[in-house]
């Protein structure tokens, strides 16, 4: 009998030794990262440079980050399975691997920072029903679970498991009622999104991130969510842009690109309105009652108003603009400028968010809190970029991801 | 996380978390469960075999 082979039929890849040194070269990244792990699981949390001052740092940032560029699976899902872009489709397996590459992350990365991981299941069994991170980390955990769902009949659809009937029919039956969990995945998403905003809101004792009124609820609560809806599909066009780079294959047609970056484009420029609506109250209502001025949060060498001009300007409505417009799409140089900017526009929020907020002195006698991260939260933080480029490699290797592939790469 | 749990108590609090929770995970638990019984039957002989390959 004729074996099966394992990567799908009428696809090329690439030699299997060049796909040996490539896995082994980003092995032995994440080695590094499963060796700080450990000595953080073993020796604790003293592993870190984490401080009185900063109990959130490089770990929640990375944290709330991959969780905002991994919305572009939750808002493609939306898209294609509520709205019915059916052009999505041929995007949306790249976007749910994606998205389970940074949801598992962002797991693993809480896993590490609560110092003692037996006890994690504390926060279901005992939870805290009045915290809004006890919210969040039910819903972080529930939609990873979508993801895992969406992503199973990805992997039934390997030539090897396909032969199987049971896998065969699991596989079609799943697809069959994607809808239901992609609505899931949105409900989820929706609430762990606005919550992570809003722990921000309320922290009353740090003037820069506390917001008033209505800039609590909705604003905190819709800017986040808005945002990883609006910047998460950048990261998935730019993901699968650098795949196409590296295999020198276009993988998905330029119409498919066009329709994503045009409802990213208009999602990116009403989050960043919106966004500049609550900086200026906050800058000119909220903070100066509290006894601040702008600049008094800005008066650091690192922390200066140009990280305010780059997460708004440079960083927000440049991208926005450029994708709005045809023109700019189509361009493919202002597309992928778009697209980094976007992606670098969302961390930094979400840098600004975590981090900014615990450097401001919070007293006219307090210096700007100081933090270096230690090589093991940034050995730790890596981990999961090496952990994503081995999944998305065997992703690609050996499962159908792309739809259009074979159209767009005949094989004589 | 559930009634029988020392510090459970039936206030909103407890009733909205833990009913939004235990909402989502069944309903993620019937697609499953769904999914997989009727795949036994179709690959048992119960089903018809005649769906196309087209999903994605």
């Amino acid at each position: 009998m004729k074996e099966t082979p394992l990567i799908p039929a009428g696809v090329k890849r690439c030699s299997k030794w060049q796909f040996s040194i490539w896995m082994a070269a980003v092995t032995a990244v994440l080695l590094w990262g499963v060796y700080a792990m450990f000595l953080i699981w073993y020796k604790g949390l003293n592993q870190t440079n984490m401080n009185d001052a900063y109990g959130f740092a490089l770990w929640i940032w990375a944290d709330l980050a991959v969780i905002a560029l991994g919305g572009g699976a939750f808002f493609s899902g939306f898209l294609t399975y509520i709205i019915g872009k059916n052009e999505l489709k041929n995007i949306i397996n790249y976007a749910v691997i994606i998205g389970f590459i940074c949801y598992s992350s962002a797991l693993l990365i809480l896993a590490i920072d609560i110092g003692q991981p037996l006890r994690g299941w504390f926060i279901f069994w005992h939870a805290n029903v009045h915290s809004m991170l006890t919210e969040v980390a039910f819903c972080l955990s529930c939609y990873f679970a979508v993801l895992t769902i969406e992503f199973i009949p990805l992997i039934l659809e390997n030539p090897k498991l396909d032969k199987k009937p049971f896998l065969h029919h699991l596989s079609h039956n799943m697809h069959g009622i994607m809808a239901i969990f992609a609505a899931t995945g949105v409900f989820l998403s929706f609430f762990h999104q606005g919550s992570l905003g809003g722990v921000a809101g309320v922290l009353f004792g740090r003037p820069f991130a506390y917001r008033e009124h209505i800039f609590i609820w909705p604003f905190t609560f819709f800017l986040f969510t808005w945002s990883a809806a609006a910047f998460g599909p950048c990261f998935t066009i730019l993901v699968t842009k650098v795949t196409e780079l590296i295999t020198r294959k276009k993988l998905v047609k330029d119409s498919v690109y066009q329709l994503l970056a045009k409802i990213s484009g208009w999602m990116i420029l009403t989050y960043i309105i919106a966004k500049t609506i609550d900086t200026l109250y906050w800058a000119f209502v909220t903070a100066p009652s509290k006894g601040f001025t702008l600049m008094d949060f800005y008066a650091s060498s690192t922390y200066n108003i140009g990280i305010l001009f780059a997460e708004i300007v440079l960083c927000g409505f440049v991208p926005g603009l450029i994708l709005i417009t045809k023109r700019g799409r189509e361009n493919s140089f202002l597309l992928m400028t778009a697209v980094i900017l976007a992606v670098i526009g969302v961390s930094l929020n979400r840098w600004v968010m975590v981090l900014q907020v615990m450097a401001v002195p919070l007293f006219s006698f307090n210096d700007w809190y100081a933090y270096m991260p230690s090589w093991q939260e940034v050995a730790t933080t890596v981990l999961p970029v090496a952990y994503g480029l081995i999944v998305i490699s065997l992703a690609h290797r050996y499962l159908p991801v792309f739809p259009q592939e074979k159209e767009l790469n005949p094989i004589d | 996380m559930f009634p029988f749990c020392f510090e459970w108590a039936w206030d909103m609090g407890h009733i909205v978390f833990m009913g939004g929770l235990w909402y989502a995970l069944s309903i993620i638990g019937a697609g499953l469960t769904f999914a997989i019984i009727k795949s036994i039957f179709d690959s048992t002989g119960g089903g018809h075999d005649n769906h196309d390959h087209g999903h994605h």
